[in-house]
């Protein structure tokens, strides 16, 4: 039988404010356990929580961005249930009325094609505190640092078809937060973290099949595994007679293989009511079109743009449009050489490969796009080869020069112009080579069309790689034609 | 001394009669002697009372004014107090000392009163008689064998005792104002958002209001003055200027439109109790009020949607007492499952557990339609009653209970009985209009309140009307035998 896949994706970005939620703590990562955990964020009692006005203006700058369904008022409401490291006995999250409504998110896929995602509400909530089980001898430690870090959840509608189309859609929202500035888009440190709803039905069925979650998936790798091992599993497990059960799994990167948390059954009743501590959320119209105008080029509009003011093609304007540190990279380098294409190559290329093999992000690279701009205008305006041209970004990557200029003075790389200089050189070449000279000259047009290339091997070779390259072919037609 | 208002003890203050210091060890003394008859007090901070009170001479030495200079008060165990045990009378926060003081607590503090203690209560403030704390049922000082009401019954007690002048209480549904008038003393519900809840220990957040009680409307208009006010530590807390309610209080009643709702007078309103509010809206005839009949008709729904919503609130607002990281743990846990469960199975008491089963099944899956939203849905139309009331008149009046303090444990087997005790308080909470009972008479020797009720933000009104009264009348001015 043919499977089709359904996924949907609940994200939980971490927003990136100076403090928490309902309290004035600071979010910090890894700071010494429970330093960052104030009165609220520990439940004391008689505590209250007073809304942080920037997570509201973060999410709305999400909801701005997924043209989404922004409702006048959204509520708090308490999510209930006991857990060691969630300190007042509940989650206040958003239930009914999310600040974020429906919207939607266009996602490129490897065919070149795009995809519109549906995003269902995005809500914002307190994230919890963590359990330590290691170093405290069969008991636990709490550290409530995180309690109360703002998070957005952001829940998809179940158009995700396949493990692949699922990391392209969450690789989009972290290029879109990030783009944002309202999450840092680390996902090591857990700032964007990710459970997936996963089923299988034979295809042209329209009910869903039956639903496992996958939580706390935390890199884009493990999501595309952990998505193909459940729909392996699922599938394996209907062909062999069974039936996939609703509940909760956990995805085991070591083994790479998921396992069962907790059934439907044991699922808890969170006993959802609105929190009475806080006050409806009102958007006002005006703070709506603030924020609006506050909004950055988004990755859509950047590609776009791309596409028409730089003549690129939809796949590097894509690629180059995909964060918002690689899109201000690539425009710095086109504006210092006025070359987008070189650039775009350039980037796409050379740097892409450098980045990926010493495993750098872009704001780390160590060719700035001044460097690589400087570089591409020699190319330009042939002082260089292409050829010589990678030597000298070699160059400039291991920090042997501050600028491309330096690099090819302090190298000598400058390509020689003079015709005169070459046609020395070439007479040099030819005189050494005097043997092949007499076999091009009695060849055919053929043999020597086959023959010439080896002649402006042994020049370039001579000059170093400096000789221009087009001068080179054309004295030495001229000198061979004789 | 102990006999002195609050109003007295600022005139006697500032003409030097007596200094705090003198007035705190007078009245230190006299809740160690009398007190043990009472259990109005779960701690009393005497070493703290002294040092407020030489702060407050030497502030009054350096010029200083406040009317509550020096002014010996004592908060409902449910106000945190930083240092100081904040028990909510009940076993679970017995070793909990706050790491710091609610709003309210501040806001009295830097006015210079001086705070005696902490005071007895339901536990958690859930109950109309103070008999449900860790610590031991109050008694009611005008005989011993009843109850003083509750849920700030310590306060009551302690304050119509003539232990302190006042207390500060909270009324969750009518905690404040069943007590006052099981009691014979004057304690007001300001409007829902007019004090900070920050530092209050919750029961039902969006009932729950702090408050006054002390012998006279003029005093609750000088704590009042003081607790009122916003506070960007509670988000329902309303940013609006305090009115000037000592200034109020001289306002003649000529023309003051008064209600009374049929609802209030009908069955299971003790007669003699009818007849007492009756004299009373003579009384404010005589001070030129008009009266006229009106009707809250859903009314007759309150304590049922008081009866899910506060535990359903309670319920969630319960879960940090879980005995991870304050408050009673049980020995020996097992496991996780086994903490949660001993701990509150063993630090809780029977009334509280009762309303946190009733709270979460009110919010199940399934339940929460039929309960909580339509409890918040009668909210809503109560809500309206006195919207549509206030249009008619500017204030309402009746009976603040049905009956007067009953004997200790009387009604402690039947909970419903005692939940009807609250009848003519809880809507007040519902739609959150403040409200205040003031002392009108005597039933078989136990006083009796009246309860008046104020469009929202005319807690000015209450304690006007109120002080009017009791410039006409003196049974506010009556004390307990004995005390």
């Amino acid at each position: 039988m043919q499977w089709e896949t359904v996924i949907g994706l609940e994200i939980h970005a971490q927003l990136a404010t100076r403090s928490k939620i309902f309290s004035g703590s600071a979010t910090t990562f890894g700071a010494e356990p429970n330093t960052q955990a104030s009165l609220i964020d520990l439940g004391m009692p008689g505590t209250l929580p007073v809304l942080n006005q920037e997570a509201v203006r973060m999410a709305v700058k999400f909801g701005l961005a997924i043209d989404a369904e922004l409702g006048r008022s959204n509520v708090f409401a308490r999510k209930n249930y006991f857990y060691p490291d969630l300190p007042k006995g509940y989650q206040t999250s958003q239930m009914d009325k999310p600040i974020v409504g429906k919207g939607h998110l266009d996602i490129s896929l490897e065919d070149g094609t795009v995809k519109r995602i549906g995003i269902t509400r995005a809500h914002l909530e307190e994230d919890a505190g963590k359990s330590l089980h290691e170093d405290f001898h069969g008991m636990t430690g709490i550290d409530l640092n995180r309690a109360g870090t703002p998070l957005l959840e952001i829940v998809s509608e179940p158009d995700i078809r396949s493990a692949k189309e699922a990391v392209a859609y969450v690789k989009a929202i972290h290029a879109l937060v990030r783009y944002l500035g309202i999450c840092d888009g680390n996902m090591a440190e857990g700032s964007l973290r990710c459970d997936c709803n996963v089923s299988v039905r034979p295809v042209g069925q329209e009910a869903f099949g039956t639903r496992a979650e996958i939580k706390n998936v935390n890199s884009f790798r493990f999501i595309e595994r952990a998505i193909n091992h459940e729909v392996q599993r699922q599938i394996e497990l209907i062909e062999d007679g069974g039936k996939v059960v609703q509940e909760t799994r956990l995805y085991d990167p070591n083994k790479d293989e998921t396992r069962s948390m907790r059934s439907k059954e044991e699922a808890n009743d969170y006993r959802y009511f609105p929190c009475p501590d806080l006050l409806p959320v009102v958007i006002e119209p005006d703070f709506l079109d603030e924020v609006r105008a506050g909004l950055p080029e988004l990755p859509g509009e950047k590609r776009a743009r791309f596409e028409s003011q730089f003549g690129l093609s939809a796949y590097d304007a894509s690629v180059l449009s995909a964060s918002r540190e690689l899109a201000d990279y690539f425009e710095q380098v086109q504006t210092v050489c006025g070359d987008a294409k070189l650039a775009a190559n350039w980037v796409m290329g050379e740097l892409s490969s450098l980045l990926n093999k010493d495993n750098l992000e872009i704001d780390r690279s160590p060719v700035s796009a001044a460097q690589l701009g400087g570089l591409i205008l020699r190319i330009k305006d042939n002082t260089i080869s292409g050829k010589i041209a990678k030597m000298v970004f070699e160059a400039l990557a291991a920090g042997e020069g501050a600028s491309a200029d330096a690099v090819i003075e302090a190298k000598g790389l400058k390509q020689v112009t003079d015709s005169g200089a070459i046609e020395v050189m070439l007479d040099e070449v030819l005189a050494a080579n005097a043997a092949q000279v007499e076999q091009y000259r009695a060849s055919d047009e053929a043999k020597r069309a086959k023959m010439f290339g080896f002649f402006v091997g042994q020049a370039m070779k001579a000059s170093k790689g400096k000789a221009n390259p087009g001068q080179v072919n054309e004295l030495l037609k001229k000198k061979l034609e004789g | 001394m102990h006999r002195l208002t609050l109003a007295q003890i600022a005139r006697g203050l500032a003409a030097k009669d007596f200094s705090a210091v003198e007035l705190t060890e007078a009245l230190l003394t006299r809740i160690g002697a009398l007190d043990p008859q009472l259990n109005s007090f779960i701690t009393v901070t005497a070493e703290q009372a002294r040092a407020q009170a030489q702060a407050a001479d030497a502030r009054r030495a350096a010029g200083e004014s406040g009317a509550l200079l020096g002014a010996p008060i004592a908060h409902k165990d449910l106000f945190c107090t930083k240092g100081v045990r904040t028990s909510c009378a009940s076993k679970v926060l017995d070793n909990f000392i706050s790491p710091y003081d609610a709003t309210v607590v501040e806001k009295l503090a830097a006015a210079g009163c001086v705070s005696l203690g902490k005071l007895n209560m339901d536990e958690f403030a859930m109950g109309s008689a103070s008999e449900s704390s860790h610590y031991g049922p109050v008694k009611n000082p005008w005989n011993t064998e009843c109850v003083p009401g509750g849920s700030s019954g310590g306060s009551a007690a302690a304050v119509a005792a003539r232990l302190i002048p006042a207390a500060t209480g909270s009324d969750t549904g009518g905690s404040i104002r069943q007590p006052a008038a099981l009691t014979n003393l004057t304690g007001l519900k300001p409007t829902y958002g007019r004090v900070s809840r920050w530092g209050m220990i919750a029961y039902a957040s969006s009932l729950d209001q702090g408050g006054p009680i002390a012998r006279t409307a003029e005093d609750c208009a000088l704590l009042l003055g003081a607790m009122a006010g916003f506070d960007p530590k509670d988000s329902t807390c309303v940013d609006q200027p305090v009115d000037d309610y000592l200034a109020a209080l001289n306002r003649p009643l000529a023309g003051l439109r008064i209600g009374l709702p049929r609802e209030y007078f009908g069955a299971g309103l003790d007669p003699r109790l009818s007849d007492a509010v009756m004299a009373c809206v003579e009384e404010l005839k005589k001070l030129g009020a008009t009266v006229k009949e009106i009707g809250l008709p859903n009314m007759q729904h309150a304590i049922p949607a008081y009866y899910v919503i506060a535990p359903a609130e309670a319920s969630s607002n319960l879960s940090r007492f879980d005995g991870v990281r304050f408050g009673y743990r049980c020995e020996n846990p097992q496991n996780l499952e086994d903490l949660y469960k001993r701990s509150r199975g063993e630090g809780f008491g029977a009334e509280v557990k009762r309303r946190i089963m009733v709270g979460t099944y009110a919010l199940s899956a399934g339940y929460y339609d039929a309960y909580y939203l339509k409890a918040q849905k009668i909210r809503r139309l109560i809500r309206s009653d006195f919207i549509g009331a206030f249009q008619e008149v500017d204030l309402i009046l009746g009976p603040t209970t049905p009956n007067p303090a009953w004997k200790l444990g009387e009604k402690s087997s039947d909970p419903v009985a005692a939940y009807l005790e609250d009848i003519y308080t809880i809507t007040a909470n519902l739609a959150g209009i403040p409200g205040l009972s003031m002392p009108a008479g005597f039933v078989d020797g136990l006083p009796v309140g009246v309860q008046l009720l104020a469009p929202y933000f005319q807690e000015g009104r209450l304690l006007n009307v109120a002080h009017q009264y009791q410039q006409a009348t003196d049974w506010h001015q009556r004390a307990p035998e004995g005390f």
